[in-house]
């Protein structure tokens, strides 16, 4: 690897750059939104579904590198969303935005962006960028977009350095809801979008939002269950008013260790009353901060739609999405806690149940969108189990 | 889940030779499963007919059979060897009809054989279109309407369901053989006739059209605890409509939004699960509305495939090796991904380069035959290129193909032609549509219209028409100066050549024209530099290296750099810097290294024997602890398998390309030589620009290559050596033509020096002939010299091939050809030893070998073809390199004559390996395999034209045994009594008189046309007369027709007489009758059906013989 601390001398025709904490510059074309934000620098290696992952609340304060060199390929619509609040904050990518071809694209990738105030750089070489984030971590970066390809390095860098990163901080209440809503979506279906849910009398599940993903809520949707979405600061006695037949404590960005400093009490009482959870990522990892348990910041993290996963209880492989830069910390397991899951990548936790309770989570993501739909069936186990109370 | 502990031996069925639609990814599958298995313990029994194959080495599989791949056949083998179970999912529809059939026969249930990787319920239900399609309603996949027929009646009640256009599939058959896309009623009903005759079954499925549908194929893996994953989506570029063998493709599909991908990724593992492939890869096709995602079911394999080999090639992960111990009881999770060596297979692969695969075709070798694609396979070859965005990929692929493209190379037909023109060219399914649809934006066509006329997805047009944007701005300005500007056009795929084509261009004059002007004329050069850039390829890469702009080497590591990748497998490209110089991955050894160049994509003419070459250099070069570094771009290959090499570049052959690899091997360790002598002619057509570059190359001399092709340089050796060549001469008028013949002496075989009207060559008797020939057949002239050889008329041809260590010569084999000089050396059979010549001739052709091989002080491998004729030996040709007949020599006498060659190359001396035991007691014959059933139209007649497309050995105590092996290896069963039909030319009659003598004597009737039915009465033989075609009905066309003849022998010599039995050869070929097209195969099959019944036939493993 060349000098990771080198920086070039801006080419002729750069509109974008990527300034990385150690001072290190990327050149290339800016798309998008004009301007510049910072985050950490993640990398994902999904094939398909940009859009979503551009919208994943998970990825907020995240700039991604795509790991496939063409993106945009099939433009944006309205139905590939994942949530209306902000997600990453821009990507990179190897090749320049085309126009789009897919009969379901109502947008440019490039003006959807812009459109979503997200920035776009292409023409990195991302493989040598997914390379080194490998090799020494995710870096905090600028990413900035100047259409006169003026840009005022200096401060860029002084950002970048001086941003305080994701350790520690609190992101999902900058992305929660503000109130809480009865869903109203189902799940998408080729030639007519997503449905409207059946609120009739089903198993009433009360959300948290601590920065989810809609895919999620239309899954238990789709799975028999009427869903009441509510903030992630929601107190437990106004979770308990909706009368839940379960919580779903969903994904989110940033630290988990942060968010449960407010999330974990509630998720304690929760157990205590013995309400059946189920939590998706952050909200996984906030069950299992619950128990006892710990959580760590990954090396790299896993994001990507190939992460093989095997359930432990009967060995099958399922092929999940994954976007996590923590992980539960599974030798930290209280007897409690029941391991359900492990990453066949690196042995990393991926599942946990408690013991003689109707709690379980996930660190991957069973909701998909991105990436394959092999795990629906725990959404139909968490709504089967809302019948017994 | 352990692997099965109640079996213990395994018996693998293989693809047999290589035809169209089953090439040599079942080598490549088969091998990979072999090796598999054998780490685990299992005793492996192999049958493949197929001599050239990797598989069939001795030391792969315990036991090897080279035999035909027959139920009958397998069964002996079955009952000989005892294995507990069979894998049939290795060898592409050849194994598993072959399955089925011992399935149905109750041979399987018999012996106590279990059918491992898929069952006969799960291969019945996905090739059985019926059953397929109930499967499919039953998992909510929509089927195109469609219905089966069984005659011409039953399709045309289907048609009334499914309307015109309609696709017409025959089941069970390769490749989609006999089927096509119906546009009116009259072409329905000659397809469906067609298709119902070239299924087994009887048995066609005809569908509603989905033309213009985009097609996807996905690849998926499951295992006996049903988990599936898929390693890789593939799109098709040409839509619907062009068999997916015959399109260009690209990996991952490139058009998808992931709620539609997620669709499809659902549907193919609901299809293999309600299939029931309990384990395994397969293989599933979609069409997709581009109107609005309608996702159709089209088929699937149940079984490694062509694109099994793809996609392992496209992503790093070996299917074939998976699935074989996924069949013996592994899950996916419990193995290993070798490319990462740190993460299981239970993963999908992610890829973040774009791969695209051009077919390649041999329309050239069929006149008479139209080049339109259509749902029957036809391609014979394919090359694969890998680039970090789809333009790059693209480009590589079109140079990589070989035929003659340096990127979108200018259609010069198409240039300036009318809109009319233009859109009947783009509408017709065409090898070159690819092209075409490039011209046409050059012509001013927009992205919607071409779009409209071929229904290629608008994103691919406008990458190509990007592209050609990019040419025209270099066509007007000339090529940058500056290194950003440099790299972002090599960035898209251009070559330096092209690059060069196009620069030229920019100061307006005509591309080869101005660079031979440019190289000639110093200050005109320098004008034309000065405007263009450079004007040639060595200039452009002056230019880049001017301006240090090179490619870089990324790995192919499954996994898009999430993991580190431990196995060196790489394709180049171009990156821009983005952290300081761009980041090259290639990190070469300090080793001592040696390259070897493949053969680039399958050709008629040259295809697996060559890469089986490479592989033995690769693996006798490790052995002898070098460093093998492996540079080819054809995925169907063992050779581009990530094991066969210690570092693989998959990568066009070109002098560009392959220089660039060099370069970065160069940097450390040390560079021995590049092997060129291996891969036929595509890298030996590189030695010089390697040599020009100062790259050492291994073995024989390019030198002494060029003397032996060229004619005058060879004929001067020839002269000193006192040896004897047929007399020649070229002549530019008739009466130089004349008097060259006189001084020959008659007959002589008669060429132009170009083709006109496909009637290349042929044998005068006389001077009225001779002018009749010129006045008909040829335009000769100064600038068209005829060639003017003496022929050898019933010579018989030998093939020898040698190796020579520049001091010892050691021959591996004498074959002795069986059908007579005039048929291209690789269309006819040969035996090994050879079956009826004296030991002193064969004596005199060693000596005249070795005296040879000094002479152009070979070292490696040597092929030399001789003619006899009355007791004199006639030097043919010399080919100091490895030919095609090495894998079958080295399997006729149980020596690895490549990898010996392989080391002498590298300098070790012939007298430290043992030398050749020669002296066989058994027979082996190779026979060739021909595609002319997939070519309407065209002449199944051999000539000097290579046609095969593969190979079988058959092998035996003696010649009637072997060659009836050979015959049935090949897909001819020889009648044990029946009809003979006989029609000979003069000088054959003669010949064939003990042929016909013996097959009466064998309970056969013959009847034979006016001459030849005179000339065997006369001989006292019982022969009845039928009338030729030109004499009215009932003639012989009627009585094979109506399924009245079991057997033909027809010879013919002269133009006329060789249209007047086109129809017969063509009859013969439509019903499936053996034919034979010379004397001498005529004899051999006449010996084999007196001497052999199929039912006696004995199996006997390699491992056997040479013990």
């Amino acid at each position: 690897m060349a000098d990771p601390a080198s920086s070039s001398a801006q080419p002729k025709g750069a509109t974008g750059v990527l300034v990385l904490a150690d001072g290190t510059v990327v050149w290339g074309k800016g798309f998008g939104a004009v301007g510049s934000a910072v985050g950490e620098v993640c990398f994902n290696t999904a094939m398909t579904g940009y859009q979503e992952v551009m919208t994943d609340p998970s990825y907020a304060a995240q700039i991604v590198t795509f790991t496939f060199p063409h993106i945009g390929n099939v433009g944006a619509n309205d139905e590939d969303f994942e949530s209306v609040v902000e997600g990453a904050v821009g990507c990179i990518v190897r090749e320049e935005v085309t126009p789009h071809s897919n009969f379901r694209a109502q947008q440019e990738f490039a003006d959807w962006l812009a459109a979503h105030d997200k920035i776009g750089l292409s023409g990195v070489d991302t493989r040598a960028l997914t390379r080194r984030i490998r090799l020494s971590g995710a870096p905090n970066a600028v990413i900035a977009h100047a259409p006169d390809g003026k840009f005022d390095l200096h401060a860029l860098k002084a950002r970048a350095r001086e941003w305080a990163g994701l350790e520690g901080m609190d992101l999902a209440q900058r992305v929660s809801r503000e109130k809480s809503q009865d869903w109203v979506g189902g799940s998408w279906e080729l030639g007519n979008g997503y449905g409207d849910a059946d609120n009739s009398e089903k198993p009433h599940v009360v959300a948290i939002d601590y920065g989810s993903k809609d895919n999620i809520f239309r899954n238990l949707v789709k799975a028999g269950a009427r869903v009441t979405v509510v903030p992630a600061r929601t107190s437990l006695n106004d979770i308990m008013a909706h009368q839940p037949d379960g919580v779903f404590l969903s994904n989110g960005p940033g630290d988990p260790a942060a968010t449960g400093a407010y999330a974990v009490p509630v998720i304690k009482a929760l157990l205590d009353k013995d309400v059946p959870l189920f939590g998706i990522c952050l909200g996984h990892q906030m069950l299992a901060l619950a128990t006892g348990a710990k959580t760590v910041k990954m090396h790299q993290g896993h994001r990507g739609a190939n992460h093989p996963v095997k359930r432990l209880e009967d060995g099958v492989v399922e092929i999940t999405s994954m976007n996590h830069g923590f992980a539960v910390d599974g030798d930290t397991l209280p007897d409690s806690v029941e391991e359900t899951h492990i990453s066949l990548f690196d042995g990393s936790n991926c599942g946990i149940a408690v013991k003689g309770k109707q709690a379980f989570g996930v660190q991957y993501h069973p909701e998909a969108s991105p990436g394959p739909q092999d795990s629906f069936y725990l959404f139909e186990r968490f709504v089967g189990m809302l019948g017994d109370n | 889940m352990p692997k099965r502990t109640d079996i213990s031996s395994i018996l693998v069925i293989g693809a047999g030779p290589i035809v169209i639609g089953q090439a040599c990814e079942f080598d490549y599958s088969g091998t990979q499963a072999i090796k598999a298995l054998k780490e685990e313990g299992y005793r492996v029994v192999l049958v493949n007919s197929n001599p050239a194959t990797i598989m069939t080495d001795p030391d792969m599989a315990d036991a090897t059979y080279i035999e035909p791949i027959t139920p009958e056949v397998v069964a002996k083998i079955i009952e000989k060897e005892r294995p507990d179970a069979v894998l049939p999912t290795m060898g592409g529809q050849t194994a598993l009809n072959c399955a089925l059939s011992l399935e149905r026969m109750g041979v399987l249930e018999k012996f106590g054989v279990t059918m491992i990787g898929a069952d006969a319920e799960a291969i019945d239900k996905a090739e059985d279109r019926q059953k397929f399609r109930e499967a499919m309603d039953k998992i909510g996949l929509e089927s195109a309407r469609s219905g089966i027929a069984h005659s011409i009646d039953d399709a045309l009640k289907v048609l009334e369901t499914t309307k015109l256009p309609a696709i017409i599939r025959p089941s069970f058959t390769l490749g989609g053989t006999g089927g096509g896309i119906a546009y009116n009623k009259a072409e329905f009903e000659r397809i469906v006739r067609e298709g119902l005759d070239a299924s087994p079954t009887t048995e066609v499925l005809i569908e509603e059209s989905l033309l213009g549908w985009k097609e996807f194929e996905m690849e998926v893996v499951r295992d006996k605890a049903d988990n599936c994953i898929i390693i890789c989506s593939i799109e098709n570029v040409d839509p619907m409509g062009v068999h997916t063998g015959d399109s260009i493709t690209v990996a991952p599909a490139l058009t998808l939004t992931d709620k539609e991908y997620q669709i499809m990724r659902s549907a193919s593992i609901a299809v293999l699960r309600e299939i029931g492939v309990e384990t395994g890869g397969s293989n599933v096709q979609f069409a997709v509305n581009p109107a609005d995602g309608r996702l159709i079911v089209i088929e699937m394999n149940p079984r490694v495939s062509r694109s099994s080999a793809l996609a392992s090639k496209a992503t790093g992960f070996p299917i074939a090796r998976v699935a074989a111990k996924l069949a013996v009881g592994y899950t996916l999770d419990e193995i290993s991904n070798e490319i990462t060596g740190a993460t299981p297979a239970s993963f999908e692969p992610t890829i973040d380069y774009v791969v695209t695969k051009i077919p390649r075709f041999a329309f050239e070798k069929f006149k008479g035959t139209e080049n339109n694609l259509s749902t029957a396979m036809k391609s014979v070859g394919e090359v694969m290129a890998i680039g970090r965005s789809f333009a790059e990929s693209m480009q590589k692929a079109l140079r990589g193909l070989e035929t003659g493209l340096d990127g979108f190379n200018r259609m010069v037909e198409l240039e300036g032609v009318s809109r009319e023109v233009l859109t009947a060219a783009l509408a017709k399914r065409t090898p070159d549509r690819i092209l075409q649809v490039a011209q046409a934006f050059r012509e001013g066509m927009s992205v919607e219209d071409v779009h409209a006329i071929t229904f290629y997805d608008p994103w691919f047009l406008r990458q190509i028409e990007a592209i050609i944007a990019a040419e025209k701005e270099i066509s007007a300005n000339g090529l940058p100066n500056d290194a950003a500007a440099l790299r972002r056009l090599k960035a898209m795929g251009f070559s330096d050549k092209r690059l060069a084509t196009l620069a030229v261009r920019s100061v307006g004059v005509a591309g080869g024209l101005g660079e031979t002007q440019a190289r000639r004329s110093g200050l005109l050069h320098d004008a034309l530099r000065a405007m263009a850039g450079a004007t040639s390829e060595e200039e452009v890469r002056k230019l880049r290296q001017k301006l240090g702009v090179h490619p870089v080497f990324k790995r192919i590591d499954s996994c898009a750099a999430e993991f580190e990748a431990i196995t060196p497998y790489m394709y180049s490209t171009y990156e821009a810097p983005s952290f300081g110089a761009p980041e090259n991955e290639a990190w070469p050894s300090d080793r001592r290294k040696i390259v070897i160049l493949g053969g680039g994509p399958n050709r008629i003419g040259q295809g697996i024997e060559f890469d089986y070459c490479c592989c033995h250099a690769c693996f006798a070069l490790e052995e002898a602890g070098y460093e093998t570094i492996m540079i080819n771009c054809n995925p169907e290959t063992v050779s581009t398998d990530y094991d066969t090499s210690d570092r693989l570049y998959f990568e066009p052959l070109t002098a560009e390309d392959v220089l660039e690899i060099l370069r970065v091997e160069q940097s450390t360790g040390e560079l021995v030589g590049v092997i060129v002598q291996f891969g036929g002619q595509t890298p030996l057509k590189l030695a010089q620009a390697l040599e020009d570059e100062g790259i050492p190359i291994l073995g024989t001399s390019p030198d002494a290559i060029d003397l032996a092709e060229d004619r005058e340089r060879f004929a001067k050796l020839v002269h000193k050596l006192k040896l004897k060549q047929p007399k020649n001469g070229i002549a530019r008028s008739r009466d130089e033509a004349a008097a060259v013949a006189n001084t020959i002496g008659y007959p002589v075989l008669l060429r132009p020096s170009y083709v006109l009207g496909g009637r290349a060559m042929e044998i005068v008797d006389s001077e009225a002939q001779l002018d009749n020939y010129i006045a008909t057949a040829v335009n000769v002239s100064g600038d068209s010299p005829v060639l003017i050889d003496q022929y050898l008329r019933d010579a018989i041809e030998c093939d020898v091939d040698a190796l020579c260590d520049g001091a010892q010569v050691e021959v591996a084999g004498v074959m002795q050809h069986i059908e007579e000089a005039g048929v291209h050396s690789g269309d006819s059979a040969c035996t090994l030893p050879p079956y009826s010549l004296p030991p002193e001739i064969v004596a005199e052709m060693e000596r005249q070998a070795k005296e040879l091989a000094i002479a152009l002080n070979v070292v490696g491998l040597m092929n030399i073809q001789f003619a006899v004729k009355d007791g004199e030996v006639y030097l043919i040709e010399v080919n100091p390199r490895a030919s095609r007949t090495v894998p079958f020599v080295a399997k006729a006498i149980g020596q690895p004559v490549a990898k010996i060659a392989a080391r002498v190359m590298a300098g070790e001396k012939l007298d430290t390996f043992p030398a050749f035991k020669r002296d066989l007691d058994y027979m082996a014959i190779k026979e060739a395999v021909f595609p002319f059933n997939k070519f309407p139209g065209s002449d199944p007649v051999l000539t000097p034209e290579m046609k095969s497309t593969g190979e079988v050995m058959g092998i035996d105590a003696d010649f009637a045994t072997a060659f009836y092996k050979s015959q049935l290896g090949a897909g001819v069963t020889l009648p044990e009594t029946g009809v003979l039909f006989v029609s000979v030319k003069d000088s054959d009659k003669p010949v064939i008189v003990p042929a016909i003598a013996m097959l009466i004597e064998h309970g056969f009737k013959v009847i034979a046309t006016g001459g030849t039915q005179t000339y065997l009465t006369e001989q006292g033989l019982a022969v009845e007369r039928v009338k030729k075609v030109a004499e009215g009905q009932p003639h012989i066309v009627d009585k094979m027709i109506d399924g009245e003849v079991d057997l033909v022998f027809n010879t013919t010599e002269g133009w006329q007489s060789h249209i007047d039995s086109k129809s017969i050869r063509a009859s013969a070929l439509e019903k499936r009758i053996p034919y034979y097209t010379t004397a001498a195969a005529s004899l051999a099959a006449a010996q084999a059906i007196v001497a052999v019944k199929a039912s006696q036939l004995e199996v006997r493993s390699l491992q056997d013989y040479y013990s």
